[in-house]
């Protein structure tokens, strides 16, 4: 008697999950990718930006580094913040590899990470001439996702004069183009004011292609 | 706008669109926990059960149902896990190791969705659909149908039935979890979450080489996983990841989501006992805890001169641009005091008493609002105690909703108090003695062992977010950590229903002069006293070798 019960409530449990599962989880999902396919097809899809030959070159929501093989900065390149989602087990991994999001995951007191900053920082000031108490945050700190797109305008202004020089361009149209990639705060007070690294530079290259170099 | 109007805006903002829902959706949730009326879809899911849907069950019977759909949960998302290199949409990504396997399936069926492994390179989109997803819907429900239980142990007088699982199951499912997921997903989507099983080969050739795009069917996912109070991401970085929220206006959203069911329980509560007062009386708790948390954590986040030496301060480490400190600090105290464990921040780079919040908003055990379910049941044993230690100042039998708080009562709600930290402590106790297990931890001093406390504290009480410098994919710590998120999950479970039955056979008292007023400032006020004083004095010395040493170092 007892026994059959726990047979007849053990086989309602199975049956209830498989049949929870072909709906949560099979005809659910499919229905949402049906709906987002056909109609927020681009965001769905990583909002994909492709170059004039039509190659996919980017996310305009994950983050890259211009920076080359041995970790220098690609001169005439906004540089996006520090990123801690690399493959740890490849030393030259810049960071922003698109399977390793994450964070440093680093204590504000760890001296390994105050270390960090502070040459950071020191590399920030140098290459842009910035009084090393004006260095942005946002420039010497890891995001949490290590894809973050955006740095603060701050930042983009500093760095704004070495890339119109690199790329022998006006420094006025840098700073508009500055300001066509700075997202405002949605509603006006939603989350923080950014600029969009990724998009700014795509754009940077179409208005004026920086030489190509080796 | 200044930083701080905006922080101060978007919490306005969302304390508005909790207070617009508080109503209606308590008193939906009411409605479809009390109905007689099956709809014609779940009379379809009652007889592929092979579940009566007339039958009421005794407090024992709905706990074996529980504890049986539990069971049959994480068999089915072990297996799962262990062949997702045959499924479809697999990606190329291999079997998960046995353990890992185990400590995955047991935290996403316990509601904690701890992570020891990286989704967007571990897991394919069918395993993430068919396995997580499901269970993300199935834990958060079962968490509500328990806290109904526990209300009709008040309401209901000389039985010793309280309901039918199988019948709250399907209900909480269908009525409302799957209808809120798909509207909030495609609000989601449109915010610029995606949703695309489109091939992982998808190579993007950025600047620094060639990559390959993971997406899967990531807001579908991201709503439960909210919703639910879940937490588990599709991806390493959670919620701090572009894919899964995007922007301020889908943090916002998600925000709203992990906390709405549980702020509106109350009102549930209210209306099925009858006196809205009793809920708002519990939801005044939990929103003052929720504010002063909040307030606590910004501060900190926001004046801080720890890492930067040079500007002063590097609140930004861990953090989103997007988001910037106050949006991540709101995210952070709401997915700790509920049971969701999403994060759009790494707690583990947050100041060391903004770290401390975060522990300590988990160690409260979750109540304000807390998880679907389990944050009102914690909260109502919490107020059982409050009635016993007035009747002892009073030297009168206490009484709780016309019921008489007794030994029974008592000991039940004392073993639920007990449990958790009993866990939680016995766990870090156990890691700290155990010389190759603390090398896992990425920092060292108070730190490291902060990262171990919050490690069991976000598994005992079924959170799963963590101090993630620790590297927890190791066989000791998938099996401890499993084995802490069940007893965290399962043993409370049986102490509220065990209560609920004791509850449920008693005739009411009727209410006389002498009774303590349940729905008015002052208990409430009492309420939030015993909580902290509960947790303060549980949790104060382990608090202090970790957040509290390094904070004032």
């Amino acid at each position: 008697m007892k026994l059959g019960a726990a047979i007849r409530r053990h086989t309602a449990a199975i049956r209830a999950m498989l049949v929870f599962t072909v709906i949560l989880g099979i005809a659910y999902p499919l229905l949402m990718t049906g709906i987002a396919q056909l109609v927020f097809k681009d965001k769905a899809n990583g909002s994909l930006l492709k170059d004039a030959s039509g190659t996919v070159v980017a996310s305009s929501v994950l983050c890259q580094q211009y920076v080359d093989k041995h970790g220098e900065a690609i001169p005439g390149y906004f540089q996006a913040r520090p990123s801690a989602a690399s493959d740890s087990s490849n030393p030259n991994d810049p960071g922003c590899n698109y399977a390793f999001s994450g964070g440093s995951n680093r204590g504000t007191g760890d001296p390994t990470l105050k270390q960090t900053i502070s040459g950071r920082i020191a590399a920030y000031a140098k290459a842009y001439n910035v009084d090393a108490a004006k260095v942005p945050e946002d420039a010497v700190t890891a995001s949490g996702s290590g894809m973050d797109p955006g740095i603060s305008v701050e930042n983009a202004d500093y760095q704004a004069p070495l890339v119109a020089k690199a790329r022998g361009m006006d420094l006025t149209a840098v700073h508009k183009l500055i300001k066509d990639n700075t997202h405002n705060r949605p509603l006006g007070f939603l989350g923080a004011e950014y600029v969009n690294v990724v998009t700014l530079n795509l754009a940077l290259d179409k208005a004026h292609p920086v030489a190509a170099t080796g | 706008m200044s930083d701080t109007w905006a922080g101060v805006l978007q919490v306005v903002a969302l304390v508005l669109l909790l207070a617009v829902s508080y109503r209606p959706l308590g008193d939906y949730m009411a409605h479809l926990l009390t109905t007689r009326k099956h709809l014609r879809a779940e009379k379809a899911l009652y007889k592929t059960m092979g579940a009566d849907p007339e039958a009421d069950q005794t407090w024992g019977v709905y706990l074996r149902s529980v504890l049986a759909i539990s069971a049959v949960g994480v068999l089915l998302l072990y297996g799962l896990l262990r062949v997702q290199h045959h499924l479809m949409m697999a990606l190329g990504m291999p079997k998960m190791q046995a353990d890992l396997a185990y400590n995955t399936a047991a935290s996403f069926v316990t509601n904690t969705n701890w992570q020891n492994y990286y989704g967007e390179n571990t897991l394919g989109y069918v395993a993430q659909a068919t396995g997580l997803a499901v269970q993300n819907f199935v834990s958060a429900s079962v968490g509500i149908a328990v806290v109904a239980t526990l209300i009709r142990g008040f309401t209901r007088s000389k039985t010793d039935r309280l309901g039918n699982f199988w019948v709250d199951l399907t209900r909480i499912i269908v009525r409302l979890m799957l209808p809120l997921s798909i509207v909030f997903a495609i609000v989601l989507m449109a915010g610029g979450v995606v949703q695309s099983l489109g091939d992982h080969m998808t190579v993007v050739h950025t600047i620094n080489g060639d990559q390959r795009l993971y997406t899967g069917a990531t807001a579908s996912q991201e709503v439960i996983k909210e919703l639910g109070t879940n937490g588990g991401g599709i991806f390493d970085g959670n919620s701090s990841h572009p894919f899964e929220n995007p922007n301020g206006f889908t943090n916002l959203i998600e925000i709203y989501l992990l906390l709405v069911i549980a702020f509106a329980l109350p009102r549930t509560f209210g209306k099925m006992v009858g006196s809205h007062k009793q809920g708002y009386t519990i939801v005044s708790v939990m929103a003052v805890i929720w504010l002063g948390s909040l307030a606590f954590a910004t501060f900190a986040e926001t004046h801080h001169h720890g890492v930067n030496l040079v500007t002063g301060h590097a609140g930004l480490e861990g953090k989103e641009s997007r988001f910037g400190i106050p949006a991540s600090a709101l995210f952070m105290t709401s997915t700790t005091l509920t049971s969701t464990g999403a994060v759009n921040s790494t707690h583990d780079s947050y100041t060391p008493f903004g770290g401390g919040a975060a522990m300590f908003n988990m160690m409260l055990g979750e109540i304000a609002p807390g998880g679907t379910g389990s944050g009102l049941y914690g909260m109502l044993i919490l107020a059982v105690v409050t009635v016993f230690i007035a009747g002892l100042m009073v030297g009168r039998t206490p009484e709780y909703l016309g019921k008489k708080i007794r030994p029974t009562e008592m000991k039940y709600a004392a073993l639920y108090i007990l449990t958790t930290p009993a866990i939680v402590l016995v766990f870090a106790g156990i890691a700290m003695a155990l010389p190759g297990e603390t090398a896992r931890m990425t920092n060292s001093g108070p730190h490291g062992f902060s990262e171990v406390l919050y490690a069991f504290t976000s598994m005992g009480n079924n959170n799963g977010s963590a101090f993630a410098g620790l590297g927890g994919d190791t066989t000791w710590w998938n099996t401890a950590g499993a084995l802490a998120m069940m007893f965290g999950r399962f043993l409370p479970m049986v102490w509220v229903l065990a209560l609920a039955g004791s509850l449920a056979r008693q005739k009411p008292v009727p209410e006389s002069s002498g009774t303590l007023k349940t729905a008015s400032p002052l208990f409430a006020g009492m309420l939030l006293g015993t909580v902290l004083l509960v947790v303060g004095l549980t949790y104060f010395p382990a608090l202090s070798l970790g957040p509290l040493a390094e904070g004032l170092h």
